[in-house]
């Protein structure tokens, strides 16, 4: 077993849940589902350089513009370089679940996620790709897989020996362009993209099955052309096993079934409605903040 | 007096252009030959790259290759580079401000097709945009500078693009006019002046060598850069004008007429402003010449908008360059 990850693991919902409690809300279940999985890829998948971020976000510069020069959040994925891997993170929902693993991870300093949705910050509420680790402006979703591709294609081009990687959500396979985005990376034969699904069976409406559907998804991930795995999204050593390419002229997705709730098991109180984690009561607010404390001790 | 007609001037162009441009690519969803962009890809076919019809994934995936260092150039009708992608175009494109090529082919009527294939109101989508630069062809010339004047913009650039038989207006060899108004025709003491864009600049100087203009003093001018627009260039031409006439192939929403108005209007200028084009209504299925008559923007219509500005009273009749239907400078009858 892979005792540090898992505790690289446990620490992320840790940091996200003192995160909620200190500013009255926050996307938790998402961090109940991926903390294993970001913590596989952190810890053990990706080739990574040192963070080349400032420990703490200096604060936004502002958007892109004719003359100005602009960085995005990718200097704490470290260095691009033709051998090391490049991340790609999708449901920027996540990003407070991103910056607690860049923390734990050494990349960001704790101090950085004070500055967590403050105006004038790039820390934001919904990471863009300015925003610490994010590397594309993936808030409209289903983007980031397609411009993972154009990255995939463009280091096929130049012969890097890197991967691109990309974190992504079950529900943007309910997105069109997730559909045209596996297919045209399969024709161009992307054996260097790697694609990581937190399958966690919902959405912000609630349970996927009620919402749209995704399933069957490693038939049809594989009915597109690319290669797929389905792990136990909670098992580190199973993540890690699946990542690597069974087919070296295919995409290659690993579909990670999690538990929303993984880990946190108070969330199952408000089930099914689990997208974004605000206290209803002083009571509910107090459970949390129990939990939390004793997280903390241990 | 007729001018020339080139065939398929972007299709030689391109090859020719491209040479010594190794990281210059060639992106294009199932409509490689309707862009004239067959040559590039038997061509260069290290560089061309096939996406599917799949314009969402096309446009993502180029601003990407964009921020790689590459340099796509994306060829597909203007409609589906602007209406279907539009959330694509702004977020993976325009707002990483990154310089992909998007080669719009059919602007307007240009094209039988019908509602499906015209794009109506691409120049205000795209205007709309930040960090997109917006230019629109009125001829042969224009279609070979193009590629040129945008080399030296670091952002994306939208460009109505024509293709098969398209007339040559301006000297070849002439650059893209990125920062002026070129003039076709300049009267001392014009009190009206005539704006054009697109296929409207060769059924404006019909227009204006018609018999009832001859002896009316006019300013024609084209407009080839959208956005960023050249104000001072519009600004020169001003003076002693009491009328500006738009005419554009594109909704008058959003489009020149529209631009044209914001200037005048944000510098309090006492000019009136006519606006012909697509009046608010998708157009059909039919050749350029019936359509562009039937909405008001062919020769006819800016002869007669012209004589009533000059008198308040119609005119027209005029001949127009008809172009074919089926043609073998065009892949398909579109």
């Amino acid at each position: 077993m892979s005792d540090i990850e898992k505790s690289h693991a446990q620490n992320i919902r840790r940091r996200v849940l003192r995160h909620i409690l200190t500013n009255g809300g926050g996307y938790m279940s998402q961090a109940c589902s991926s903390a294993e999985i970001l913590s596989a890829l952190y810890g053990r998948i990706l080739n990574l350089g040192p963070s080349e971020g400032a420990p703490v976000p200096p604060p936004f510069p502002g958007v892109p513009q004719k003359g100005k020069k602009t960085v995005t959040g990718s200097a704490y994925n470290g260095e691009k370089a033709p051998h090391r891997d490049r991340f790609i993170f999708s449901p920027v929902h996540y990003a407070l679940v991103l910056y607690a693993t860049l923390i734990e991870f050494g990349r960001m300093d704790p101090k950085g996620l004070e500055l967590f949705n403050v105006d004038g910050s790039s820390v934001e509420m919904i990471g863009a790709e300015h925003s610490p680790g994010h590397e594309v402006t993936a808030g409209s979703l289903a983007q980031a897989i397609s411009q993972a591709m154009g990255f995939a294609l463009a280091r096929k081009l130049k012969g890097d020996t890197g991967r691109v990687v990309v974190f992504m959500s079950d529900g943007e396979y309910e997105e069109g362009q997730t559909y045209e985005a596996l297919g045209t990376a399969a024709f161009h034969k992307l054996g260097n993209l790697l694609v990581f699904v937190d399958a966690n069976g919902f959405q912000c409406d609630g349970i996927m099955t009620g919402v749209g559907c995704v399933e069957p998804m490693k038939a049809r991930i594989e009915a597109f052309g690319c290669t797929a795995e389905e792990v136990d999204g909670h098992d580190i050593d199973a993540i890690c096993r699946a990542a690597t390419h069974t087919d070296p002229d295919k995409p290659h997705v690993v579909i990670c079934r999690t538990d929303p709730c993984h880990g946190l098991d108070k969330l199952r109180e408000r089930w099914p409605r689990l997208h974004y984690l605000r206290f209803k009561t002083p009571e509910e607010r107090d459970g949390y903040e129990k939990i939390c404390q004793e997280w903390e001790k241990a | 007096m007729s001018l020339p007609v080139i065939k398929r001037p972007h299709y030689h162009h391109l090859i020719a252009w491209m040479a010594d441009k190794p990281d210059h690519i060639v992106m294009t969803a199932d409509l490689t030959g309707s862009c004239e962009a067959d040559g590039f890809r038997d061509t260069y076919p290290d560089r061309y790259f096939s996406m599917g019809m799949a314009e969402q994934n096309m446009i993502s995936a180029a601003g990407a290759m964009a921020r790689e260092g590459f340099f796509p150039y994306i060829h597909t009708f203007a409609v589906f580079l602007t209406r279907r992608v539009y959330d694509q175009v702004a977020m993976s494109v325009a707002y990483p401000n990154v310089p992909v090529r998007l080669m719009g082919f059919l602007p307007g009527i240009t094209t039988p097709g019908g509602v499906t294939h015209q794009a109506i109101d691409d120049i205000a989508l795209m205007r709309a945009l930040p960090n997109m630069t917006v230019l629109t062809c009125a001829d042969a010339t224009q279609v070979e500078a193009v590629m040129d004047a945008t080399e030296a913009i670091e952002g994306p650039v939208y460009i109505r693009m024509l293709r098969g038989e398209v007339v040559r207006i301006f000297p070849e060899g002439t650059a893209f006019p990125l920062d002026a108004l070129p003039i076709l025709r300049k009267d001392k003491g014009a009190k009206i002046l005539l704006l054009t864009e697109g296929i409207c600049t060769e059924y404006g100087i019909t227009a204006t060598q018609s018999a009832s203009l001859q002896d009316v003093p006019l300013i024609h001018a084209n407009v080839a850069a959208i956005k960023p627009f050249p104000e001072h260039a519009l600004h020169n031409l001003l003076d002693g004008i009491t009328d500006i006439v738009v005419a554009e192939n594109h909704s008058v929403i959003g489009g020149l007429g529209s631009l044209v108005c914001e200037c005048i209007a944000s510098h309090g200028l006492p000019i009136r402003v006519r606006r012909l084009g697509l009046q608010d209504v998708f157009a059909h299925g039919a050749s350029r010449a019936y359509l562009a008559h039937e909405l008001g923007f062919d020769a006819d219509g800016i002869e007669n908008a012209l004589c009533e500005t000059v008198s308040r009273t119609a005119c027209g009749g005029l001949d127009m360059r008809r172009e074919a239907v089926h043609s073998d400078a065009k892949a398909e009858g579109l």
